[in-house]
């Protein structure tokens, strides 16, 4: 690195200990460009790959509101994509860039979607704890150094708060029902419990890029803290509910003020990452399926435009 | 496929949230014509009556000041404190003047 860059260097990380904003043609270490083009390409690709859990359940919702409510929930997760997709692209990466990375297998996305949406509670446990993970980590990127990630950010964090309402809303409507309804509400849980507290990612001590990004400003609370939030959050709604959280080991430390709670599986979260969690195959399979039967719209679009084009030009060219 | 190839082009929205106020700047989309543009913009950033009016232009056509320029263009404006009206300390009784 030269003198000058060095100086440029200690002056951007000054500027932005000062709560200061960075905006797109602002000079910027590399190294911020490219950690900013990771996270938020990661967090639209999520966004995006996060639809089709739900999308899953849209044609056998259990009636014409809750299919209205699921499929404006999908509906605002492909907005979600949309923003970020563009705030990554003010960083100088393009969009076909990002999908290229995506459907070839290239680009990680969150690894909570790699899991099966079995039964409709599932819809309800989703909704109630992976937007609600999603929320915790999420409020505090809207206060992120880089200006177009921090205001895609707040019209995400506007729009998810319905996203979780209507998750514990049909978690309670299970769980007053019958027996058998309770009995989903309760296996749904069991099975997104774990994957959800992996969704702030490792261990502090294990998450090595975590002190540049704290530094930068675009990381605010670590993993761990964050998690901490989640849980405390997370567990007298389980108990208004009537359902156990699956965690022997959970009970509130006085102490601490906190809910303590069991070891995390992280092997099986490593494993997932990697692509062998139950459903990355079909994710990404389904996806490309998507774009690959939607080219000719695209293609429908471009001669449409050229056409109008035409028109305009050919009426232009009679005016004159 | 290379990365720019057949990419739509770049448009800038800018929505009026309500009569009586100004367009402001919402974010960019991808479309292959400004009124495409303009319905893709109603779906992506208007689902929740964030709008009355649509503007899109094209992202190429926006000319804007270089950062490298701040300190050229917006410094001078920094000691011309007679521009703001607290700078006039008046008597009290005309001080709401
Ligand atoms: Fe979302
Ligand atoms: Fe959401």
């Amino acid at each position: 690195m030269s003198e000058t860059d060095k100086n440029l260097e200690a002056r951007f990380e000054a500027y932005v200990a000062e709560e200061k904003k960075i905006e797109p043609k602002d000079w910027m270490p590399d190294s911020y460009r490219k950690t900013l083009i990771r996270q938020i390409s990661q967090h639209a690709h999520s966004e995006i790959v996060g639809m089709l859990p739900e999308g899953n359940w849209i044609s056998r919702a259990p009636s014409l509101k809750r299919k209205a409510i699921l499929l404006a929930k999908v509906q605002d997760e492909a907005g979600h994509g949309l923003y970020l997709y563009s705030a990554a692209e003010t960083l100088g990466v393009t969009r076909n860039q990002m999908l290229n990375d995506l459907h070839t297998g290239k680009a990680k996305y969150s690894s909570i979607f790699n899991y099966p949406t079995l039964t409709w509670a599932d819809m309800g446990a989703v909704g109630w704890l992976v937007d609600g993970a999603a929320i915790m980590n999420q409020v505090p990127l809207c206060k992120c150094s880089y200006g177009p990630y921090a205001r895609a950010m707040v019209r995400v964090c506007k729009e998810e708060s319905f996203h979780q309402r209507q998750g514990f809303q049909v978690m309670l409507n299970l769980a007053q029902g019958t027996d058998e309804q309770k009995d989903m509400a309760q296996d749904a849980l069991n099975r997104w419990w774990w994957p959800s507290l992996m969704m702030f990612g490792p261990n502090d001590a294990d998450s090595p890029h975590s002190a540049q990004s704290m530094k930068w400003n675009i990381k605010r609370f670590s993993n761990d803290e964050l998690r901490q939030r989640f849980v405390d959050m997370t567990v007298p709604q389980a108990e208004l509910l009537g359902l156990t959280i699956p965690d022997p080991d959970l009970k509130w430390n006085e102490e601490r003020g906190h809910y303590d709670f069991g070891e995390i599986q992280w092997e099986e979260f490593y494993n997932v990452i990697q692509g062998n969690g139950p459903c990355n195959k079909e994710r990404i399979a389904a996806r490309v399926k998507a774009h690959d039967e939607g080219a000719w719209v695209r293609e429908a679009a471009n001669a449409y435009a050229k056409k109008e084009n035409e028109k305009r030009s050919k009426s232009a060219t009679h005016a004159a | 496929m290379s990365s720019t190839q057949n990419e739509w082009p770049l448009w800038e929205v800018f929505i009026r949230s309500r009569q009586g106020l100004g367009h402001k700047h919402a974010g960019s989309l991808h479309a292959p014509d400004a009124q495409m543009a303009i319905q893709n913009a109603r779906d992506v950033y208007t689902r929740r009556q964030e709008g009355v009016s649509i503007w899109v232009v094209p992202a190429e056509s926006i000319t804007a000041s270089s950062p490298d320029d701040k300190e050229v263009m917006f410094d001078p404006a920094n000691d011309k404190v007679y521009r703001h009206p607290t700078f006039y300390k008046l008597p009290d009784e005309v001080n709401n003047m």
